[in-house]
């Protein structure tokens, strides 16, 4: 089954094309990475996505909700987990989880089921009467995500979910977003290649709001005849003509 | 419900900072002290407890803005309010969200500092409550004033604009800390076109039993907090859909 499925989404700002004709098409289950420079056009193809800005031309389909005619019905099926460690900085861990469980309208008995779920999933048991702002910013980051995931998701965004974050603490996510991986549809941009390597099942290039290439990591490498990821990265982002 | 959730959070978010509590409660209250103190020593008519208490009342209100406008600039500032775009809130959950908690937080502000004025002498009668339900509308403005800065601003010039220039602007164009007539002119017509004088005014006049002159000052306050309502109302979402 298609989890989305982008037909020409464009998204231009005044004189710039931040997205230029993207179609895409992403299986249910499967971990998509987005990979990019930074002004790729990852970003803005996340926001478009879920609903935060409006394609200028063009749509999405996300479970078969379009993102024009039924934003709602898409808000329905996804979460975020934004590039910035977005959390409510005063409040504990547990109370992070509730509000974002209570705002999409599960009841006090389902709430403390879910909470008590992510808290055990996430190893966020310890911390969970510790106030947000007190939490290193591994723990930040996996609270994020818990919080996306607390209302079960059929499609996760994770917007470089370990950006800024130390080499252990970049670890320990890779191991919470790989067990994810096969339950849920996943959109993770990132502009690590190791990290896409590492968790992705198929990898698609992003360069000047174009997408360049999509396949595994050994489609790319044998599509751009080069031996790393690294090496297909730039040789599929700095080509001219469009490859899928 | 959800904007219920979403109230109850940015209540736990304000009242958790110390400095808050510190300023909003503690400042206003030691400002009446010390005025009282001087009264004690040297008699002025204008440090009469009576006449004091309405001043000190609306100088407190602008730390309202500053609570209000920092919340939502932090939220902004942090990705958390990108995060709660993509959940299905809807504009008024926000608006009310932001602006609900906020109201009591105000009344409970006056009450306080009305209170430590009956311990100062204050005759303790029906005036009083009336004085202080007159001043709910100067509360609505003050949160409409942080609502507006927040939607605009970021964190930092929140804390200028809202912390200094409208606390100062509260201080010198209400009449509480001199009288307005002594200085007389433009000044005196500058402070009479502002909202801050009238509502200082208007509970002044609940206090003294002079209910005829209430109104014609009131009517300038719920004028100036139904614009700035509005007016932030509508920056707070032009200003959300343009940060996406």
């Amino acid at each position: 089954m298609i989890a989305i499925e982008t037909t020409k989404l464009t998204k231009k700002f005044q004189t710039k094309t931040a997205v230029n004709s993207l179609n895409l098409s992403i299986k249910q289950g499967e971990l998509f990475a987005l990979l990019g420079v930074n002004g790729a056009g990852k970003t803005t193809t996340i926001k478009m996505l879920t609903c935060l800005i409006s394609p200028t031309s063009g749509d999405a389909a996300l479970h078969g909700h379009s993102i024009i005619s039924n934003p709602h019905g898409v808000k329905e099926k996804i979460n975020v987990s934004p590039q910035e460690t977005a959390v409510a900085r005063n409040l504990s861990v547990k109370e992070n989880l509730e509000l974002i469980a209570r705002i999409y309208g599960f009841d006090k008995k389902a709430t403390a089921i879910k909470v008590k779920e992510m808290m055990t999933t996430f190893s966020l048991t310890e911390v969970s009467k510790d106030k947000a702002k007190t939490l290193s910013g591994g723990m930040q980051r996996r609270l994020s995500i818990a919080m996306a995931l607390i209302t079960d998701p059929k499609i996760l965004f994770l917007d470089e979910p370990t950006q800024g974050l130390d080499v252990i603490s970049r670890r320990e996510l890779w191991t919470v977003i790989e067990k994810l991986k096969g339950k849920i549809t996943i959109i993770l941009t990132t502009h690590y290649m190791e990290e896409a390597e590492a968790l992705s099942d198929r990898i698609g290039i992003m360069s000047a709001g174009k997408l360049k290439a999509t396949g595994t990591v050994s489609e790319l490498m044998r599509k751009s005849n080069t031996k790393t990821l690294e090496e297909a990265f730039v040789s599929l982002a700095t080509k001219e003509e469009v490859e899928y | 419900m959800k904007a219920l959730t979403f109230a109850v959070r940015n209540s736990k978010e304000i009242l958790r900072e110390p400095l808050n509590l510190a300023l909003g409660i503690g400042f206003p209250v030691v400002v009446l002290l010390l005025l009282s103190m001087i009264q004690a020593n040297i008699p002025v008519e204008l440090f009469a407890i009576d006449n004091l208490i309405p001043g000190i009342a609306v100088f407190g209100l602008a730390f309202i803005s500053t609570f209000s406008g920092m919340l939502i600039a932090t939220d902004r500032g942090t990705s958390f309010l990108m995060r709660l775009f993509t959940t299905p809130l809807t504009a008024s959950d926000y608006i009310m969200g932001y602006t609900l908690p906020l109201l009591p937080m105000a009344v409970l502000q006056i009450v306080i500092s009305y209170i430590a004025a009956f311990f100062l002498g204050l005759a303790i009668n029906l005036n009083v409550l009336v004085s202080i339900v007159v001043l709910i509308p100067a509360a609505i403005m003050f949160i409409g004033f942080g609502l507006l800065a927040g939607s605009i601003f970021n964190e930092k010039m929140v804390g200028n604009i809202c912390g200094a220039v409208l606390t100062n602007l509260t201080a010198w164009l209400s009449g509480a800390w001199f009288d307005l007539d002594l200085v007389g002119g433009w000044f005196e017509g500058v402070a009479y076109l502002l909202p801050f004088a009238h509502a200082v005014d208007a509970s002044r006049a609940a206090i003294s039993g002079d209910y005829a002159s209430i109104l014609p000052h009131l009517w300038w306050v719920i004028g100036y907090a139904i614009v700035i309502m509005i007016i932030a109302i509508i920056v707070f979402r032009k200003k959300m859909s343009s940060d996406q």
